[in-house]
């Protein structure tokens, strides 16, 4: 099993002729965390949907065989109506209920029941109506559910407030001292680069 | 009751659970407009088919899976946002409809007349709403994961793309369906009423889902039944009769 999850070769995005990404070359070992960062329109996202393979782009991007990425995407509008709760959109990818329950503890939602009984108010909640914190967490639960190897966290805890931000942290550092998790995240926040990332891709304007 | 009455109940209330199901996943896409638009689209075709004497509901269903591949088409190649090119389709086909249309069906198109609803039409009904709700049910995680966020879907390798064309073909078929009792103009009203009523209603998307069907199929049930009783064009009694049911599920909403 090669040590690296994923070599970037040469990667070049344009829209229009603008160039948005140029000539981008970076490798990520297995359980690394690589942080990235850069100012806005510098490319961080354009980068990301690359990665995932949902826009088309010059170069190379060698993810390794057996990689299963799971993917936090930057803070949904949910709208409030939509009456989809966390339980039906978390069996959007995964029936078994001992399962959600699992993942959901481990992104922070017990009761105070003895048992690791799952949280049933969660569950009953409407997507939209969680709070930005939550709806993170619950979305990095979902990208957990399938367990994947590498988790993509696009700006995870944007128009999140302080509290939501710490907490989603504190599972973003468990994640990582006690899973062999890849991860790859885009950030603002030079304090939590500096905590959790391992090697970090800047990127610039004049790239 | 008659066996003509109960017949007509029971393929009307085929067409009300059809669009019901699919008119919840209308209303989470935001494409309300869509379906009602969509349902224009059937007049060129139902002219067509009166000229040449062939079912009507055959010639709004090519009609309609013409459009639908043309806006499908052009949203996906082009930067027309997919609202304006329906509303160009739309007026398009509804103009061609009204200078094709004999004058004489030209009511009974653009507003039902379920007396001419024939066994053919029943078995025609039958076979698509449970083509309806199978391939619904089939593509509905998707759909759903999709109205949360396309990227998300897309991350996980689910075609969007395609899975927005077949919901758009089923949306054409239950327009077919409906066509004979309601007509062009009133068809998409029932995948947009029965939705939203629900909506005001629902705790979670299975109880939506449910709702939706059900305020689909008494809308029908009922509109046909006064349509019956007073001698009236079906596809204005059942309208006003599901805006009724939205009307009073404004009333009584859950908090």
């Amino acid at each position: 099993m090669s040590e690296e999850i994923l070599v970037v070769k040469n990667l070049s995005v344009s829209f229009n002729n603008h160039t948005i990404l140029n000539n981008i070359n970076f490798n990520v070992k297995r359980d690394e965390t690589l942080a990235i960062v850069g100012a806005n329109g510098a490319g961080k996202t354009v980068l990301f949907k690359c990665l995932l393979g949902l826009i088309p782009f010059q170069g190379k991007i060698e993810w390794a065989t057996d990689v299963k990425i799971g993917y936090v995407p930057q803070k949904l509008s949910v709208p409030r109506d939509i009456p989809l709760t966390v339980s039906e959109f978390l069996k959007l990818k995964e029936n078994d209920d001992k399962k959600i329950g699992e993942i959901l503890a481990k992104v922070g939602f017990r009761t105070k029941a003895l048992h690791m009984h799952h949280d049933v108010r969660v569950l009953n909640t409407r997507l939209g109506s969680l709070s930005g914190g939550e709806l993170q967490r619950i979305l990095m639960a979902y990208a957990l559910l399938d367990n994947p190897n590498v988790l993509l966290l696009d700006e995870p805890t944007a128009g999140v407030d302080i509290t939501g931000e710490k907490t989603f942290y504190a599972l973003f550092g468990d994640l990582k001292k006690n899973t062999d998790l890849t991860i790859i995240f885009i950030s603002h926040d030079t304090d939590v680069v500096k905590k959790y990332a391992d090697s970090v891709l800047k990127l610039t304007h004049e790239h | 009751m008659n066996t003509n009455l109960f017949f007509l109940l029971l393929v009307g209330g085929l067409v009300g659970a059809a669009s019901g199901y699919l008119g919840s996943f209308m209303v989470l896409k935001r494409m309300s407009l869509v379906g009602d638009a969509l349902s224009h689209v059937a007049l060129p075709g139902i002219a067509l088919a009166l000229t040449f004497g062939i079912n009507p509901m055959l010639g709004a269903l090519v009609a309609l899976a013409i459009a639908t591949f043309g806006i499908w088409y052009l949203a996906e190649h082009s930067e027309v946002y997919p609202e304006a090119l329906v509303g160009v389709f739309f007026t398009a086909s509804l103009s061609l409809g009204l200078l094709l249309t004999p004058e004489p069906e030209l009511l009974e198109a653009l507003f039902g007349n379920m007396d001419k609803i024939g066994k053919l039409d029943g078995i025609v009904v039958l076979v698509g709403a449970i083509a309806i709700f199978i391939v619904t049910k089939l593509i509905s995680k998707n759909l759903l994961l999709g109205v949360i966020s396309e990227d998300l879907a897309k991350s996980q390798k689910i075609n969007i793309s395609k899975v927005n064309l077949v919901y758009l073909l089923l949306v054409a078929l239950v327009v077919a369906l409906g066509v004979k009792f309601l007509g062009t103009l009133l068809t998409g009203a029932m995948v947009i009423i029965p939705a939203v009523t629900a909506k005001n209603f629902a705790t979670n998307i299975k109880s939506f889902h449910i709702l939706s069907i059900l305020f689909g199929i008494l809308s029908l049930i009922i509109g046909i039944l006064i349509a019956k009783y007073f001698g009236i064009s079906s596809g204005p009694a059942v309208v006003l009769t599901s805006v009724i049911f939205f009307a009073g599920s404004y009333i009584f909403k859950r908090k």
